[in-house]
């Protein structure tokens, strides 16, 4: 019996009416966490992925810019960084599917006493490597890198990247002044990186005491010194766990690869419609496929020509082919988020994403062919995928 | 004497569904806002951590009255309070 028949089973023994609930989420089922202004709503399917049942929403009324199912050491937790536009700002998880929430007293993600800032709110949770499954982190506004070492009940903000001596520097994007990604290496324990709007790509070698901009070939078109050492707004990096040295940037303006963790960084604007956007998925399988949604600019934050494309390489960024078989190619002025596109792990790989009118699109064999599996969201700003059992996804 | 401070149905999961806090000022002297919060934070610190930042500043959308009037327009955390007086946490109307 899987963990999740069993939890299941458990449950349905002393909440019978949740018993049709729980027993819906087995071993393999695939659960889209989607992040909208006024709630979360976690979308579940069989692996066959063509029919789909939304649950939610959860946290009515607050925003979710993040959120993460974390299946290391047994666990299946999900967690959400949720915000109160009164309250505030807490991580919660859930370890029976979202059926019940934590409600910490205490606000877990917190400033220390006397830096002068205060949390906005969590834009990224990530679970971090298979060899420290207790270890989560959590990227947010202001920007910051929190740790967490009891897989997301208590957090700890990491002071090696608060006393980077670029930091006092660094200015807020459109969207606050956030750290918004984190990415690991999963077999180095030391190596690791953040991106923050604006302030650029920053990688520490040595566990989080020491960080240093990476950001030489990143182009910051709104300054005039246009590859100046940090002070760029990316939107989003990626690497895949079996090349973690190759990153794909989505920047302000600017495609980007990286062969060696950001040392430098070379223009893979090949072939696309505009070089703007925010979003970028990994392949599951594929260390040279990425995925993107280019969006038409700065100004104009809308897909291009109102035709609603994903575009793919599958050659680390020397090309770029649009994906639209069934979506919309016509008036379709929708808006893509930096953590609004995500993929599964099957082995035909489910790519979804989800947009700023709250519509949420998937395919179930890797982006060739989509339809949308719920149309009246809230706006969309986080959409993570997940298989059940699957530690890492 | 006593401060009676009034805590909004949202924040009632960190007060154990108390809608009313109570504090004796026999045994705790509250002669201010930030005192009184101060005194709520020993019985319920999670109300506190929703109503304030930790930079110790009131939250840019909840308000405080004092016997009906915002202590905003008074002298924020450093409003003076009578005894007895009730203090009343409410969420503003913003949002989206």
């Amino acid at each position: 019996m899987t963990f999740a028949e069993s939890l299941a089973e458990s449950r349905a023994a002393t909440h019978p009416e949740t018993k049709s609930e729980t027993k819906a989420k087995a071993h393999g089922d695939v659960v889209l966490m989607v992040g909208t202004v006024k709630g979360a709503f976690f979308i579940w399917s069989d692996a066959a992925r063509t029919s789909w049942r939304i649950d939610g929403p959860h946290f009515p009324g607050e925003s979710v810019y993040s959120l993460a199912l974390d299946q290391r050491n047994g666990r299946h937790r999900l967690l959400a960084g949720t915000r109160s536009f009164h309250w505030g700002s807490v991580v919660r998880w859930s370890d029976d599917f979202g059926q019940s929430w934590t409600a910490p007293d205490r606000q877990n993600v917190k400033f220390p006493a006397g830096l002068g800032v205060s949390l906005v709110q969590v834009w990224q949770i990530l679970p971090g490597r298979a060899s420290q499954p207790d270890v989560i982190y959590a990227g947010v506004e202001p920007a910051a890198l929190f740790e967490s070492r009891d897989a997301g009940e208590t957090w700890d903000m990491v002071r090696g990247l608060h006393d980077n001596e670029d930091r006092p520097k660094w200015q807020p994007g459109g969207g606050g002044l956030c750290l918004h990604t984190i990415v690991i290496d999963p077999n180095d324990a030391g190596r690791m990186a953040i991106a923050v709007s604006s302030g650029g790509f920053y990688r520490t070698d040595d566990g989080g005491n020491n960080w240093q901009a990476r950001n030489v070939g990143v182009r910051a078109e709104f300054l005039p010194d246009k590859y100046p050492k940090f002070g760029q707004c990316v939107h989003k990096v990626v690497n895949h766990p079996a090349r973690p040295e190759r990153l794909f940037l989505q920047n302000h303006w600017g495609l980007y690869r990286s062969d060696n963790w950001g040392d430098s960084w070379t223009d893979i604007a090949n072939d696309v419609p505009s070089d703007f956007g925010f979003s970028m998925q990994m392949h599951p399988h594929d260390p040279d496929t990425v995925y993107i949604v280019p969006i038409e600019s700065d100004q104009f934050r809308c897909v291009p020509e109102a035709k609603l494309r994903v575009y793919r390489t599958t050659d680390a960024g020397a090309s770029w082919k649009p994906l639209a078989n069934g979506l919309p190619q016509k008036d379709a002025y929708e808006t893509i988020l930096r953590d609004a596109l995500s993929a599964d792990s099957l082995p035909s790989a489910g790519i979804y994403f989800g947009t700023r009118s709250g519509k949420l699109f998937g395919s179930a064999n890797d982006g060739e062919n989509w339809s949308e599996i719920a149309g009246g969201l809230p706006s969309i700003v986080c959409v993570k995928a997940a298989v059940v059992g699957t530690p890492i996804s | 004497m006593a401060i009676t401070i009034e805590i909004p149905s949202a924040l009632r999961l960190h007060s154990r569904g108390s809608a009313v806090v109570t504090i004796d000022t026999h045994e705790q002297s509250c002669d201010s806002v930030g005192a009184a919060l101060g005194a709520l934070e020993s019985q319920y610190p999670g109300v506190l951590d929703r109503v304030m930042t930790e930079e110790g500043d009131l939250r840019p959308h909840v308000n405080i009255f004092v016997d009906g009037e915002n202590s905003r327009f008074a002298n924020g955390l450093s409003t003076p309070i009578r005894d007895p007086a009730t203090i009343t946490i409410l969420a503003a109307i913003s949002g989206g």
